[in-house]
């Protein structure tokens, strides 16, 4: 069955794709850009008028729950999760329990995902044995198992040697590592940015220091070992002046900040609001401002949902006892939207940032709007609202901060090769 | 925070005092006044709560605390249930929200609380039923209102303009619920100069924003103060790298005669108790006759019976 969209607004900036046209696809194919009406007889038309259609979205840190947390989610439901959002691409990160350090869990979540036939998942693997402290992870056995890079996200290594010789032997391998910038100690039992909320709150404190102590010795490792390295989730002003630093000393970096610190600050935390408890915490208003800024010149280069889902009972607690992340597909899309509306991106930064951008960070190709190419876009109704509900969200996760706001942007259609969601069908 | 205030104005809730508007706080004050009396002849009870049950709900042990509320509650001749949960249930893994449930079942009309998370007075009082109120007695470093109340009532009998006064808080501020509650507290009562004394790893990062004068030096931030509250030093601060020893501790930041004298000459000594004598105080001075610490313990059971009266909607005329 061959699909024409009718009228949409291509938006493919990397192309200086940028008017209203015709596209012709079927599954794993587009057949062609503003066919003539002799080849569309017989399609399934899509009446696109007003809707972009932009590249498939793609997210830099999106936890599945499998293995390990399968009563928070899985690989099925946050994979059709993505897709149905827009998303097309997502990228692993591997601590789950167990954590990815081996071939058979790199193999079971990649067939898991592709069974799933949502978004297409990357699988980032572990630096060190168990995300530990001692050995090193079998780097080039993963990548031959399918992980497209090695990172230490949510387990910071303490050890400097490991972490120094872990860098030595991915640069040697040239496998790009994924690294969280969390010094191990400090604020290691906080839970909100250290500031005037938490001193309010009594709630214990995450410094900024812990962020920018770990990415002073992560950059000095970086130059020394040559490794190709990406920062996930830089959550300070400061860290984000750090990589503009090292980027103008030519480090061969890339970072990304997470969507909810680019819309909310630590006041969100307020009342002891367990949707707001996140790691890295929410920081000051002037730290958002200067990621947002940072994000619009590049000093960051890409933004994702860092998707956590949780089950309710785990946000259910007194604040300090819940654990921290949110869920983050369902609003992705519609956040970055708003960032657009609230002009901190321009259109074509968005698409930069949240699409582009992410797939040279994982060593992937811009999708292209042309004949012959694999269809991988979104089709989405940019002038209609969703207001954000639990009973509305794909993700079986539902702790999101963003609960009961309204977000523009409806996704109608998706599509990521062979596979394709469209609105309305099931 | 509209969870402790209705409509009306009324105390629902008593969480923190953030948020409370000063005419309650002075209501709560005045009531405590009123019912001191009471509180202190012990074998008078008043009828003001009789039918209505209070549950004490103890997620961290707590003898004087308990003690007091449970006091207060038969004062006002309320019927009092005592659970002590620190060891029982939640550590056999029942969620706090099912322990909440089946004491629900019992009908209480109050649930008095400690627990060791901030946060957990609010968690409880948003997932109550309706017409089941929450009051606070210290979540985890978050808040202790009617500690921070009875110390404002206790300042109040010695010295009443407020405006005039200086008052310091000393030692583990960062840990403590007492003085982010008395900090509160005294700022809303309109208290002259807030002073907080300690070592950098003992203060929260940014009291000075929140208008408070900040010493690491104590003989400093000692001069002139009309009242001095001192502040539990925990055991396992030494562990945790944030003081070397108590002997030091004492040396740099413990209340003695010595340092006293550098404070106003009719100043008041306060504690929360329970006291480490020798480390954040000492003996002489605790016993000594500018402090008021006992006193604080008799003025506490006025100020709970004048909270729980209030938020159980009990009037304070019927008491005469």
């Amino acid at each position: 069955m061959n699909l024409l969209i009718r009228g949409a607004h291509l938006r493919f900036p990397h192309q200086n794709l940028d008017r209203i046209g015709d596209v012709l696809f079927t599954h794993g194919r587009v057949i062609a850009i503003d066919p003539p009406d002799t080849s569309t007889i017989g399609a399934q038309v899509v009446e696109a008028r007003g809707a972009w259609l932009i590249p498939g979205l793609c997210d830099l840190a999106a936890r599945l729950r499998e293995p390990g947390a399968t009563h928070k989610a899985d690989i099925r439901s946050e994979a059709t999760a993505a897709l149905v959002n827009g998303i097309t691409h997502l990228a692993l990160p591997p601590d789950s329990e167990p954590v990815i350090d081996s071939t058979a869990v790199t193999e079971l979540v990649l067939r898991r995902a592709r069974e799933a036939r949502g978004a297409t998942v990357h699988v980032i693997g572990a630096l060190t044995r168990g995300m530990g402290e001692e050995t090193l992870a079998e780097l080039g056995t993963l990548r031959a198992a399918g992980c497209i890079a090695a990172g230490n996200i949510g387990r910071p290594i303490g050890n400097n040697n490991v972490l120094r010789r872990a860098l030595q032997y991915a640069a040697s391998l040239d496998v790009p590592v994924h690294l969280q910038a969390i010094d191990p100690w400090i604020g290691a039992d906080g839970v909100a940015h250290e500031g005037r909320v938490a001193a309010l709150q009594g709630l214990s404190g995450v410094p900024e220091t812990t962020e920018t102590l770990a990415l002073a010795r992560d950059l000095m490792l970086i130059e020394e070992t040559g490794v190709r390295a990406h920062f996930a989730r830089i959550s300070t002003g400061r860290g984000a002046a750090m990589i503009a630093a090292a980027k103008a000393r030519g480090l061969p970096i890339t970072a990304d900040v997470a969507m909810p610190n680019l819309l909310l600050n630590e006041n969100d935390v307020l009342p002891f609001r367990s949707a707001a408890h996140l790691r890295p915490p929410l920081r000051t208003a002037n730290d958002r401002d200067t990621l947002r800024a940072a994000l619009a010149d590049g000093t960051l280069d890409a933004v994702c949902s860092d998707h956590q889902p949780h089950d309710a009972d785990a946000k259910l607690k007194p604040f300090p006892a819940t654990e921290p992340g949110a869920s983050g597909l369902d609003t992705f899309l519609g956040l970055g939207l708003n960032l657009i509306a609230n002009r901190v991106l321009t259109i074509e930064q968005w698409i930069d940032r949240a699409a582009i951008a992410p797939r040279r960070v994982l060593g992937m190709a811009p999708p292209l709007m042309e004949a012959d190419a694999l269809p991988d876009f979104a089709l989405v109704d940019v002038d209609r609202e969703r207001l954000i509900e639990t009973t509305t969200m794909a993700s079986r996760g539902k702790n999101t901060p963003f609960l009961g706001w309204r977000l523009a942007g409806i996704v109608r259609l998706a599509a990521i090769g062979d596979r394709l969601y469209v609105r309305g069908e099931a | 925070m509209s969870l402790q205030i209705d409509a009306a104005g009324r105390l629902k809730h008593l969480l923190s005092i953030d948020g409370i508007p000063k005419t309650v706080l002075l209501e709560i004050l005045d009531r405590a006044d009123a019912l001191r009396s009471v509180a202190l002849r012990g074998n008078k009870k008043l009828p003001l709560l009789r039918g209505r049950t209070i549950c004490n709900l103890f997620f961290e042990p707590s003898t004087r605390t308990r003690t007091t509320f449970e006091l207060a509650a038969e004062r006002l001749s309320a019927d009092v249930i005592n659970i002590d949960i620190g060891s029982s249930s939640t550590s056999k893994g029942e969620s706090l929200l099912d322990t909440l449930s089946t004491l629900e079942a019992m009908h209480c009309d109050l649930f008095v609380v400690r627990h060791p998370d901030s946060g957990a007075a609010h968690f409880i009082a948003e997932h109550a039923s309706d017409g089941v109120a929450v009051l606070n007695a210290g979540d985890g470093r978050h808040a202790h209102p009617t500690q921070a109340l009875l110390d404002a009532y206790t300042i109040r009998r010695h010295k009443p303009d407020f405006a005039a006064l200086t008052v310091a808080l000393v030692g583990d501020l960062l840990h403590s619920r007492v003085a982010r509650s008395g900090l509160t507290c005294l700022g809303a009562l309109g208290i002259g100069e807030l002073r907080a004394i300690g070592p950098r790893t003992l203060l929260p990062p940014t009291l000075d924003e929140l208008g408070v004068r900040v010493f690491t030096d104590f003989d400093q931030g000692i001069v002139d103060c009309d009242v001095v509250i001192m502040l539990r030093l925990q055991k396992e601060r030494m562990r945790g790298a944030l003081v070397p020893s108590e002997s030091e501790y004492f040396k740099r930041y413990g209340l003695t005669q010595e340092r006293l004298k550098c404070a106003k000459p009719d100043a008041i000594v306060m504690h929360p108790g329970p006291m480490n004598r020798g480390v954040e105080i000492a003996s002489d001075v605790a016993d000594g006759p500018q402090s008021v610490i006992l006193e604080q313990v008799s003025n506490g059971l006025a100020v709970r019976m004048a909270v729980m009266s209030q938020i159980l909607g009990a009037g304070i005329k019927e008491a005469a």
